[in-house]
């Protein structure tokens, strides 16, 4: 496991581990402070004859809750989720076939959406799926008096006056998903994407960082 | 043999009009469809409003229930929006329970709601902790032809503003809420939000309002809800191709020209309906 404190722009301790789950094909589990997520991912498999699509590989993304249902909440991120991975997986290698993504929620103490993000990517990195680019998740909550938190906690989500959610690629620094709550100015709008643009790298460097430090232990 | 080529690859098709900057229906690329408005359509309902954005045709019903308000929020009443994409509106949706598309749609405008605080809450209680207003939002699409989540925020719109709520007290002597349904009251519509959504074409080209035809073709959709003195509500961008921020800024001073666009003939509808 690893764990790096991250400063300049504010994020929590972010840690990291891969291929924990022996089922899977690959797994991940993310931590974010005290919000955690753990992923599976089960693919290329065989594909339900309803779901199949002809030129590319078809994707399904399980969002499970900490306790009860996945309810309408969970189908909307599950479609966030999806959609981003789509865009970066590169499925038309992989004709005729589906891919699950299971992701759990464990403990949810804000930017819960980033963290499934984040745990999505290094489980598909751990399965070995080829990828056109990397993505990471980042939240961002524009406080009362008009400060700018990166990575809030579940508390200071509920104080906000606004919640904006980015998933940033890696090859160009670009948003490929956004998801916002509550009102703000584009002014607000650019400067959160700045920012989130910025953090990307930081996480970005985790990725890499905790990546090697794996592969390292195994040679 | 446009007909033939439109089988045969349609994706080539459609690029060979958006070089030329316009589109296979004869819009040019930032051109929405023609939108119409009629409020109050069923006589039933507390309020309603039925949309055309081209073909894409969306009913909004809205019926108001007294209920016992929430141990949290005491002093407030709730609004349940509601989304539903029957078979009848397109071929791609099965009978049975909502799908993925139906559901986030639901959420969407559920978080729009509450973001952009549309109705205060407060104005929903009849007494606090006792008895309130649900105000139940039911979007019905009859023809699916892409862009719905444009057509239903205009419906809601529509159907809030045309809602009359009949004058509710709870009885002093019998301690039951007592309905006077010949006393009716508008409600206060504070905001008023409007969706613009986006489709991207082969990283660079910009559409607005895009046919289902085009949604299934285009790497990515971005929906951009503005209101009144250029603040935003959402900007909601399910994932697909990755965007600047200069094309970014290009959706949001579009939707800011429709949101105007929008206001103006809500407005205009309403003030018919009282005159008649």
């Amino acid at each position: 496991m690893e764990v790096c404190g991250i400063s300049n722009v504010t994020l929590r301790d972010f840690s990291c581990e891969q291929s924990l789950l022996s089922r899977p094909d690959g797994s991940s589990s993310f931590m974010q402070g005290d919000t955690s997520v753990l992923a599976g991912v089960y693919g290329p498999a065989e594909v339900k004859v309803s779901k199949e699509i002809y030129d590319r590989a078809t994707l399904e993304v399980l969002i499970q809750p900490k306790v009860g249902l996945p309810s309408v909440k969970e189908r909307s991120q599950e479609q966030n989720v999806r959609e981003t991975c789509e865009a970066s997986l590169l499925l038309s290698l992989h004709p005729r076939s589906s891919l699950t993504l299971v992701l759990q929620v464990l403990h949810d103490d804000g930017s819960l959406l980033s963290c499934f993000l984040n745990a999505a990517c290094m489980a598909l990195m751990d399965a070995g799926l080829p990828m056109s680019c990397l993505f990471c998740g980042v939240t961002c909550a524009i406080a009362v008096d008009g400060e700018i938190i990166t990575d809030p906690t579940a508390a200071q989500e509920k104080e906000c006056r606004a919640l904006l959610t980015f998933a940033i690629d890696s090859k160009k620094c670009r948003v490929m998903m956004s998801s916002t709550k509550g009102s703000f100015s584009v002014q607000e709008l650019q400067q959160c994407i700045a920012i989130s643009q910025k953090a990307s790298e930081k996480i970005f460097q985790f990725y890499r960082d905790s990546v090697q430090r794996r592969y390292s232990k195994n040679l | 043999m446009a007909a033939g080529f439109k089988t045969a690859d349609l994706l080539e098709y459609y690029r060979r009009f958006l070089k030329e900057n316009c589109r296979p229906d004869g819009r040019v690329l930032l051109e929405f469809r023609p939108t119409t408005l009629n409020i109050g359509s069923i006589s039933t309902a507390d309020g309603s409003a039925l949309v055309k954005v081209g073909n894409t045709t969306i009913i909004c019903g809205i019926k108001a229930e007294l209920a016992t308000p929430t141990v949290e929020a005491p002093g407030k009443g709730y609004i349940v929006p509601n989304v539903d994409l029957p078979p009848l509106c397109s071929s791609r949706f099965r009978p049975g329970p909502p799908g993925e598309p139906a559901q986030a749609c639901s959420q969407f405008i559920a978080d729009l709601i509450e973001s952009s605080e549309i109705i205060q809450t407060d104005d929903l209680c009849v007494e606090r902790g006792k008895l309130c207003w649900v105000l139940y939002c039911d979007l019905m699409c009859l023809d699916y032809d892409g862009n719905l989540r444009d057509a239903c925020v205009i419906a809601l719109l529509a159907a809030l503003k045309n809602t009359q709520l009949p004058e509710a007290v709870i009885s002093t002597e019998t301690h039951l809420p007592v309905v006077d349904l010949e006393k009716r009251h508008g409600l206060k519509v504070c905001k008023h939000p409007v969706a613009s959504s986006f489709c991207i074409f082969d990283e660079s080209t910009l559409i607005v309002d895009p046919t289902d035809e085009e949604e299934n073709l285009s790497t990515a959709r971005i929906t951009v809800v503005t209101e009144e003195g250029d603040r935003l509500c959402a900007v909601h961008k399910p994932g697909g191709m990755s965007l600047s921020g200069q094309k970014l800024q290009e959706c949001i001073n579009r939707a800011t020209v429709r949101q105007k666009e929008i206001q103006k003939l809500t407005d205009k509808v309403l003030s018919s309906v009282k005159t008649s």
